[in-house]
């Protein structure tokens, strides 16, 4: 709610909500129908598909470290949204972006399963998907190497940064059949993700088909963090901190992660983009603050205490 | 005529080319406790997980029930066999009784709460294996005896009628090694069967039906316990020389090494 107020004009709680139906052609239900309602819900989307995805994927490799980012999903949206943003900038569609980018996330999924092919256990799926990372890497840097103006350069790593500005409604519908589809996958995994617990063996013993599981959380993941980075760009620690700091809530059992973690997850987008929002209204930057910069810069600090605290619990 | 279990015919697992488990022929009948024994590396662990279902690359035929292993389904045969995995690893700092609640699974489908059912089956599980007392401590705090009989505990909460267990007693003291057997032979009643990896063959002695002796994938002798844990299969299989004796309790503790072992 504070996110649809709040922006470098203020708009009280009642007239957002009542405004946007006694006069919708007022600038200032405009306002927040165009550009806040948009920029909050693909917030509270993209958040949640990074929470979840985090915990699905910390669930499955019974580590905490892990991040949805293994999956190799995410840099190739990322490649895929910069390649369109390198050659067909202002020439298609204002969605080419976001397209390109879910595009380029299926293309890394695609990759990463012909890489591990079809009986491969946990860890193979993981190395295939970091040597697709690694390989997405490389392409952008040569992208951003090749860029033929500074602007150019400027405007791509940019992107690469994550940010919730100038959204759009039509962004959020191109995002959404994707991220519901991940979502809806990692609906049911909770119970195998806690059979996980015991290890793969003992999880096969107790009937849970593993394969079938690490498939299942690797696309759902694919899906939705693919969508969410086609439209936001890379918004990173969010997916590895919040599964981290709420799983005592959850008693450490993945499974019941998994819904809190998505919340968690939203939340703490919607905190950042709205605390973005604030250092931008307060003039304290020359310019505006990525909301990626922001969740990295709190991210890792807040995540080395975490480690740190909790050390003896994993570590020993 | 006596119902069998598990029958197991010309088993065979190679991995990387090396058969660690060859042309295995084995047999559970209802209500046995059959030891699997031998020295380090003879294959009993990946017998045991071949036999459990655990991995599919493996050559022969296994039937439960008289019904071959691969046509039974993941769940249903969830329901019926416990396996408990060899120095097992708990990867979340979950409680005791959350982790042996986690047994339960096979009888909770996708978003299925926990019933009366379930809580009285961990709360049986527990009090089998001594666990009580630790019900409210973290995994990860615990010994690793007492993680053994926690994992034990879970395997048991599933109520499984054919338990498969590596090694369940080889990190526990004496007191629970003696538990842990007591537990297990009350466990293999009526159509209740268990096959349980040990090295303790004084223990295996006292309480198993019956052994199989593997040595080099091979199994190289079954049978009571007196025909298998002959002095010549001890010389031959473990390369030493024991004392042994029956006054209350049989015993067996090796006495020299022998010569010719460990060079071939």
């Amino acid at each position: 709610m504070v996110s649809l107020c709040l922006g470098q004009q203020w708009i009280s709680p009642w007239q957002a909500f009542s405004l946007p139906f006694t006069d919708p052609d007022s600038v200032t239900a405009v306002i927040v129908r165009e550009i806040r309602l948009p920029r909050t819900l693909i917030a509270v989307i993209a958040g949640t598909s990074l929470g979840l995805s985090g915990a699905a994927m910390q669930g499955l490799l019974q580590n905490p470290l892990a991040s949805p980012g293994l999956v190799g999903s995410a840099s190739g949206a990322a490649l895929g949204a910069v390649t369109a943003l390198y050659f067909f900038s202002g020439i298609w569609h204002p969605q080419s972006v976001p397209l390109a980018g879910m595009l380029g996330a299926l293309t890394a999924t695609g990759l990463v399963y012909l890489l591990a092919g079809r009986d491969s256990s946990v860890s193979t799926l993981i190395l295939a998907g970091v040597a697709i990372n690694a390989l997405a890497a490389a392409l952008l840097s040569l992208l951003l190497n090749l860029a033929p103006s500074p602007f150019a350069v400027r405007e791509l790593v940019l992107w690469t940064l994550g940010d919730l500005a100038d959204r759009s409604l039509q962004d959020l519908w191109l995002m959404l059949p994707c991220t519901v589809a991940g979502w809806l996958l990692l609906a049911g995994v909770g119970r195998s993700l806690d059979a996980l617990t015991l290890g793969e063996r003992t999880a096969r013993s107790m009937g849970i088909n593993t394969q079938l599981t690490s498939w299942r959380i690797f696309i759902a993941v694919s899906l939705c963090v693919g969508a969410a980075v086609a439209t936001t760009g890379m918004i990173g620690f969010i997916g590895l901190v919040v599964p981290h700091l709420l799983r005592p809530l959850a008693n450490h059992q993945p499974g019941r992660l998994l819904p809190l973690a998505a919340l968690g997850g939203a939340l703490m987008l919607l905190a950042a983009d709205i605390g973005v929002r604030l250092i931008a209204l307060h003039g304290a930057l020359p310019v505006p603050l990525k909301v990626g910069v922001l969740t990295a810069l709190v991210g890792a600090p807040f995540f080395l205490v975490l480690i740190l605290r909790s050390r003896r619990n994993y570590l020993s | 005529m006596i119902q069998m279990r598990l029958e197991a015919d010309s088993v065979s697992v190679h991995r990387a080319g090396r058969a660690l488990v060859d042309d295995v022929r084995l047999q559970v009948a209802a209500g046995e406790l059959v030891g699997l024994i031998g020295p380090n590396g003879a294959g009993k662990s990946t017998l045991l997980s071949a036999l459990a279902g655990i991995d599919r690359k493996v050559s022969g035929t296994i039937s439960i029930d008289g019904r071959p292993l691969h046509s039974i389904g993941a769940n249903e045969r969830a329901l019926q066999m416990g396996w408990v995995e060899q120095s097992g690893t708990i990867h979340w700092p979950v409680t005791v009784e959350r982790l042996v609640m986690l047994g339960r699974i096979p009888h909770l489908p996708v978003w299925c709460r926990a019933s009366d059912t379930d809580r009285q089956a961990v709360e049986n599980a527990l009090s089998l294996c001594d666990c009580q007392a630790l019900r409210h401590q973290q995994v990860t705090t615990l010994s690793g005896g007492e993680r053994a009989r926690v994992l034990l505990a879970r395997a048991l909460a599933a109520e499984p009628t054919l338990l498969f267990a590596d090694e369940p007693i080889s990190n526990l003291d004496l007191g629970h090694q003696l538990q842990t057997m007591q537990l297990l032979r009350g466990f293999s009643q009526e159509r209740r069967s268990a096959i349980v990896v040990m090295h303790d063959l004084s223990l295996a002695a006292r309480y198993c039906d019956r052994l199989y002796m593997m040595h080099q994938g091979r199994i190289v002798a079954s049978g009571s316990v007196a025909e298998v844990l002959s002095a010549q299969n001890l010389a031959d299989v473990y390369g030493v020389s024991v004392i042994s004796g029956c006054e209350s309790v049989p015993w067996i503790v090796p006495d020299q090494l022998l010569k010719q072992h460990g060079k071939t």
